[in-house]
């Protein structure tokens, strides 16, 4: 028993060695670094007490559970449908949706200002059909469809290999039973499909919330934690409030994983 | 059991399959099902019985001119969910996310029961399958016994015009399997609920049947009774497919059946026939002048109660028989047997 112990304790030591190189270490070390400032606890407090700091907390968490609500609605629809109706060009499509994938955030701000800029599609069209150009690339509205856009191949090929092990036969007994094609998805296909949801879900949620490439590329001022984090690092050099703010956004990710892990019941792996 | 519901007489015109590959599952079939009759539909896979109960339910259209009638009316374009059918799946097919009670009380929470009387119908299938006890369970805490009751239960909660059973005990084991079919037996016509069976265990369908409907490459082979069909099958296939069936060739000669192994006492024989058919239990044991016919033993199975011999007499296959006899048998020995005429069969 005890040279069980000690040779499980042997074999867990790598794994050990790296978690505490690579996570606690660093982590430890940015808590620090948000405690040096000039008053201490200050770096932290000003998150709550700052307006700007707070709002873009706020929109920040916004911004990704708007996103992840969206990704998860529009990859469900399209996963569900691209698993069960076989055409040519399926295969196709499939591999052109998870293109985006290998699409750095620069290149997708540029393709949303491409899309919704000043010079952009949406913005043309709007111009010959109404006489006004609407523009929205460089707001939120540019930053929330950018992170669909990228949040989607994610999901989607999550929801498809789920969509793969519903059961039929479960659908057969609910038609059999008086279920209309509304109640078949809501009773049947969205429970089949929740684990699926709740680990592609949480993955969209943090990279949205992380994301910076895309914010970067769209517009320097706009409200999202990430960019903040880089403002004051680089052009306030006010590490310690860079340091904080990254300390929290962190924890406040991983907080949010956890209570819509707990609310699902289910284990899924909280990406931190 | 407050089943108030009317039998339902179900009527099939013409309903052929041709799945989108090609694939011709059924050929044209008309099948007439009276109010209140449990019909099984036996065969081998392959053989079209799944896709006949599907048209029934409506989860399958019949391809252009097949017409299905629910007491006399066309039912046809409707699909399941307006066909009020139950149905029973081999595979239970229970919602994981939902409790027993929760399962049971589905159909009716889609018809907007009130709670009072969704709870008191919950209840009342609970008792008539005896799971009250499992009620607040979740599915996959119950054992495919109970899952299966929690499904007949689903099924008829909506009293359900008829009630379709796709190969319900298939997945269970042996012993199981007998005393859920003495049950669902039991239920079916307490309730008088038309029910159409699907099955490929022979046994099975001859236990549940009013009539057995023998189906093969997409065709009905034979309908009848269990006894009709058991005692005069139709084809070969259906002789063979049902419960064990000996077969000897030879001519008719002399008011009997002249085989390489002796004659058979035979007076009304068709003079045609060169094949003669009977079954294990018309089969016995004789001795001297007694015996209609001799062969050697090709194999013996002792059973416990009773002993099963494989007798060569020089035909396709060797002669199967039982004997209760308390004797030893020896492979090659040789043994006369008498062939009772009452089971003598031809086709």
């Amino acid at each position: 028993m005890n040279r069980d112990g000690h040779r499980l304790t042997l074999l867990l030591l790598p794994a050990g060695i790296f978690f505490g190189a690579f996570f606690l270490l660093p982590l430890a070390q940015l808590f620090h670094i948000g405690l040096t400032g000039k008053e201490g606890w200050g770096a932290y407090t000003a998150i709550l007490t700052d307006r700007n700091y707070f709002s873009s907390l706020l929109s920040t968490l916004g911004l990704a559970a708007i996103t992840t609500v969206v990704t998860l609605m529009v990859s469900g629809l399209a996963g569900v449908f691209l698993q069960r109706n076989r055409f040519p060009g399926n295969g196709a499509l499939v591999a052109m949706l998870t293109f985006p994938l290998a699409f750095p955030g620069v290149v997708i701000g540029f393709m949303v200002i491409m899309l919704a800029g000043r010079q952009g599609l949406i913005g043309d069209i709007s111009r010959f059909l109404t006489g006004d150009k609407i523009v929205f690339a460089y707001s939120m509205a540019g930053l929330f469809m950018g992170y669909v856009y990228f949040s989607i191949p994610r999901t989607i090929l999550t929801v498809m290999a789920a969509a793969e092990k519903l059961d039929p036969k479960l659908e057969e007994a609910a038609r059999s039973l008086g279920a209309s094609t509304w109640h078949v998805v809501v009773d049947v296909i969205i429970p089949g499909l929740k684990p699926a949801f709740i680990s592609a879900g949480a993955i969209c949620f943090a990279t949205a919330m992380g994301a910076f490439g895309t914010a970067f590329t769209l517009a320097t001022r706009i409200n999202v934690l990430p960019m903040v984090i880089y403002t004051e690092f680089t052009l306030e050099a006010n590490i310690a409030m860079a340091a904080a703010l990254s300390f929290v956004l962190g924890a406040v990710t991983w907080v949010v994983l956890a209570v819509a892990r707990t609310a699902a019941g289910s284990t899924v792996a909280a990406a931190g | 059991m407050t089943e108030t519901m009317k039998p339902l007489a179900i009527t099939l015109t013409g309903c052929a399959k041709t799945f989108a590959d090609g694939t011709k599952a059924l050929e044209p079939l008309d099948l007439a099902i009276n109010a209140g009759e449990t019909v099984v539909l036996l065969g081998p896979s392959g053989c079209g019985k799944t896709t006949t109960l599907r048209i029934i339910a409506g989860l399958e259209q019949p391809d252009a001119g097949g017409k299905v009638m629910f007491d006399g009316e066309g039912v046809t374009p409707l699909s399941i969910e307006k066909r009020n059918v139950g149905m029973v799946f081999q595979s239970y097919a229970l919602f994981p996310n939902m409790s027993v009670a929760e399962n049971i009380g589905y159909g009716l929470r889609l018809r907007k029961t009130p709670t009072e009387a969704l709870r008191a119908r919950v209840g009342e299938m609970l008792a008539m399958m005896r799971i009250e006890k499992l009620a607040d369970r979740r599915i996959d805490q119950l054992s495919g016994g109970q899952r299966q009751r929690v499904a007949l239960a689903r099924a008829l909660a909506v009293r359900p015009r008829a009630l379709l059973l796709d190969e319900p005990l298939t997945a269970l084991d042996a012993k199981l399997r007998d005393a859920l079919r003495i049950e669902i037996d039991e239920l079916l016509r307490r309730l008088g609920i038309t029910a159409v069976y699907v099955t490929h265990d022979q046994a099975e369908a001859m236990a549940l049947g009013d009539r057995i409907v023998v189906m093969e490459h997409g065709k009905v082979a034979q309908i009848g009774t269990p006894r009709d069909i058991y005692q005069r099958p139709a084809t070969l296939f259906v002789a063979d497919f049902i419960g064990t069936m000996n077969r000897v060739q030879g001519r008719v000669a002399n008011g009997g059946f002249v085989t390489a192994a002796g004659t058979i006492p035979w007076a009304g024989a068709p003079a045609h026939i060169t094949e003669a058919m009977f079954r294990p239990q018309d089969i016995s044991l004789a001795e001297g002048g007694d015996a209609h016919l001799r062969g050697t033993i090709a194999a013996a199975f002792f059973l416990g109660d009773r002993t099963r011999l494989a007798v060569n007499v020089g035909g396709e296959k060797p002669l199967i028989l039982e004997t209760g006899t308390r004797r030893d048998f020896k492979h090659g020995e040789t043994v006369g047997l008498r062939i009772d005429p009452h089971g003598l069969l031809s086709l």
